[in-house]
């Protein structure tokens, strides 16, 4: 008999105001009981509505069957079918725009927490201890992966469990691309992604750090002096915009890239910690994205009073709304329809105030989006001795103009197929790379889809 | 691992490490930098390259005591290995076309024009180099850029090495006296390559200045590095490190540069006070 309360079963989490003084999770997980009670919640719909919402299309139904019958192990088999990282998905992925968005009970209730239930599967799994990995007999043949993010993580994973010799070269000095530098620790703990990272290493899947493809080695040199047969470009997004303002420059001013990677891949939160920040005492975070609230709460866990700067209005917000809510119960402080046009300097050339116009909301732009337009005089002055810039973020044109023959759009972005395939032969890409800043999820589906390609390619070869 | 091969010290805060680094040394060009850290809780630190061995995998560093990471890294001895190095970032120096160059150095930035005054000298461009230190005791490479320059004036603030005066007086001299240019490349202080630049404006030298901002990626991630130069915002991780010299605002960059001083200061002292106690 399914349980047919109409309401999920709660996250248990840290409360506001504590775990907005510290960096620690913010949810912390289900319980065996609570996953089992909303598991019991599924229909076990024979269409699987929920599935066609996933960008990796796990078989959410059969899961989930399984987790209420307490056979985690089973469940996270299923998981593991389709997608490569079950734990980190868990939580970052905005389920409620896709599987949850499907499921038939969210017809007259809430929908059941899928997400919720994915990752309580994954820590399930992490908490159990550690069975020898069986690794794949080598095929072979050798295949590269730029970039460590989860579209070379999902594609690498993939790649190695048919046999691949892979080896992935990340710029940085730890792998994870965005999972460890642009995701704070409060939403995705890093040792989560270094045991996801770990779990490639025991198929086999050599990881390069310190190699910055394009300067260290070309894309050419690897296919050509080191024989990788084929290679996948997963580079990511991660050029910061500035919106050319009068005192972008000043000392106070962080894009958002900056101030996320000193806290997260530097641990510039930690005492003692040799990589400095300043998130003042007041900060101004412009940008409604996910990423604005990750730069936000994370000002406010350093000390700060934070104000979030959007120049739409609430409805428009781009970030995921349970990052919204997290951001208010925390005191973040939202000023909508407010947009900056000056930063005002203090005589040492420190971030004074944010000089901003006033917006009201008009017809919906090519975005579909009401656009906003200023009213005429109506200015607010907002104190602050940090402004951090979070409104996007572009394909980094490193590989591109050190790769003979790799196309890309004008914005910067590399073209490539349904499957990833570039311009250049045995080249392939996905991720943000491809379509610009996107989700963990959808980068990881392109890394899939990628490595069934090459697998085929290096195959017929 | 990067096994420090050879380490040297080229005047009391100024220290030569020669890095086993076979990737970086394929590589790398004059006017190229690395990042790197001394161990896992350390913070990347970027340094131009001093020089290079392909053969021998080896890249050289050149650094000036000034902070804890410098500190750190000055402790560590032959046979130690560094925890990250990587590179080579950002462009090399432009050469081509050149016929007569004046590379301007000034203090440790001598390190950073020394491979350009050399790699210039060997492609049979004419190279005079001013390099300019506060007094004898810290004057570095001395030689070295004899060796790659036909004309060389060390210049001195206190007047205990070469002349008395600073490396515009030598560099207006020189102009004055009828040597034509057809670029300065000027590495060295903000302030020193600020003057620099005034002056060659006003003689219409194309000039160069190699930026040494605060960097954490080196790959155009974070913007820490960003500068501004003819009213544009470039990072000099990608975009640099060298500028038109007549277009960078320096003043911003002096500003920008002073941004966590009084962390690294604390910091610094912090490092001093617990190396004396391990001694």
């Amino acid at each position: 008999m399914p349980n047919m309360s109409p309401t999920r079963n709660e996250m248990p989490v840290q409360a506001p105001d504590v775990r907005n003084k510290n960096f620690s999770e913010v949810a912390l997980g289900y319980t065996e009981e609570q996953a089992i009670d909303e598991a019991k919640r599924c229909l076990g719909c024979k269409n699987k509505p929920c599935s066609t919402g996933c960008p990796v299309q796990i078989d959410i139904p059969a899961f989930i069957a399984q987790v209420a019958e307490g056979n985690f192990a089973e469940a996270y088999k299923i998981i593991t079918k389709s997608s490569s990282l079950p734990a980190v998905c868990g939580r970052v992925c905005p389920q409620e725009t896709q599987c949850e968005s499907k499921c038939v009970r969210g017809k007259k209730g809430e929908p059941v927490a899928i997400g919720r239930l994915e990752r309580f599967v994954a820590d399930w799994h992490n908490a159990q201890p550690e069975a020898p990995v069986e690794k794949p007999a080598p095929n072979g043949h050798k295949a590269a992966v730029i970039g460590s993010g989860p579209s070379g993580l999902a594609c690498a994973g993939d790649l190695a469990k048919k046999g691949y010799d892979v080896t992935i070269f990340e710029a940085l000095h730890v792998a994870g691309g965005v999972l460890s530098y642009g995701i704070p620790e409060f939403r995705l703990p890093k040792s989560i992604v270094q045991k996801e990272i770990g779990g490639l290493k025991a198929l086999g899947v050599k990881v390069e750090t310190n190699t910055v493809v394009g300067k260290t080695i070309s894309v050419d040199e690897l296919m050509k002096e080191e024989g990788f047969e084929s290679i996948f470009i997963g580079s990511g997004a991660g050029l910061p915009r500035f919106m050319n303002i009068k005192g972008e420059n000043l000392n106070g001013v962080y894009s958002a890239n900056e101030f996320l990677t000193r806290i997260n891949l530097m641990k510039a939160y930690k005492e003692g910690s040799a990589t400095p920040i300043k998130a003042g005492t007041k900060a101004v975070i412009v940008g409604g994205g996910n990423v604005a609230m990750d730069a936000a709460r994370c000002a406010k866990r350093l000390g700060a009073e934070v104000y979030i700067v959007y120049r739409r209005t609430e409805a428009e917000l781009p970030a995921r709304a349970e990052e919204v809510e997290h951001a208010k119960e925390e005191g973040i402080i939202f000023k909508f329809l407010t947009n900056p046009v000056e930063i005002e300097a203090t005589e040492d050339g420190w971030v004074k105030s944010v000089h901003c116009q006033q917006m009201e909301l008009s017809e919906p732009d090519a975005s579909g989006r009401a656009k906003p337009v200023p009213i005429e005089g109506a200015f607010i002055d907002i104190e602050a001795d940090c402004v951090i810039m979070s409104i996007g973020t572009s394909p980094n044109p490193l590989i591109k103009s050190t790769t003979e023959g790799l196309d890309t759009q004008k914005w910067g972005g590399i073209i490539a197929d349904e499957d990833g395939l570039t311009s250049k032969e045995g080249v392939y890409a996905g991720g943000d790379a491809v379509t610009g800043a996107a989700t963990v999820i959808l980068a990881m589906g392109a890394g899939k889809k990628a490595a069934a390609a090459m697998d085929k390619y290096m195959q017929s070869k | 691992m990067f096994e420090i091969l050879e380490k040297r010290s080229l005047n009391p805060t100024v220290t030569l490490m020669r890095i086993n680094a076979p990737k970086v040394a394929r590589k790398a060009e004059p006017g190229q930098f690395i990042i790197l850290r001394t161990d896992a809780d350390g913070e990347r630190i970027p340094l131009t390259i001093a020089d290079f061995d392909r053969e021998k995998g080896s890249v050289t560093i050149i650094f000036q005591i000034v902070g804890a990471t410098t500190e750190k890294l000055n402790h560590l001895n032959e046979g130690d290995c560094l925890q990250d190095f990587v590179g080579p970032l950002g462009r090399a120096t432009e050469t081509e076309g050149l016929k007569k160059v004046a590379v301007v150095g000034g203090g440790v930035g001598c390190a950073i024009a020394y491979p350009v005054a050399k790699k210039l000298h060997e492609l049979g461009v004419e190279v005079h180099s001013i390099v300019g230190f506060r007094n004898k005791d810290l004057v570095i490479l001395e030689d070295e850029f004899r060796a790659s320059s036909s004309k060389f004036v060390l210049m001195s603030d206190d007047g205990t090495a070469g002349e008395k005066g600073l490396v515009t007086d030598a560099l207006k001299k020189l102009i004055e006296s009828g040597e034509k240019y057809d670029r300065v490349i000027t590495i060295g202080p903000l302030i020193m390559m600020k003057f620099v630049c005034r002056l060659t404006k006003e003689y219409e030298i194309p000039t160069v200045a190699s930026m040494n901002p605060i960097m954490i990626d080196g790959t155009g991630m974070c913007g820490g590095c960003r500068l501004t130069v003819g009213g544009q915002t470039k990072f000099a991780c990608v975009d640099g490190p060298e500028f038109d010299g007549h277009l960078i605002d320096f003043d911003e960059a002096m500003a920008r540069g002073a941004m966590y001083k009084p962390f690294e200061r604390h910091a610094y002292e912090e490092a001093c006070n617990l190396f004396k106690e391990v001694k």
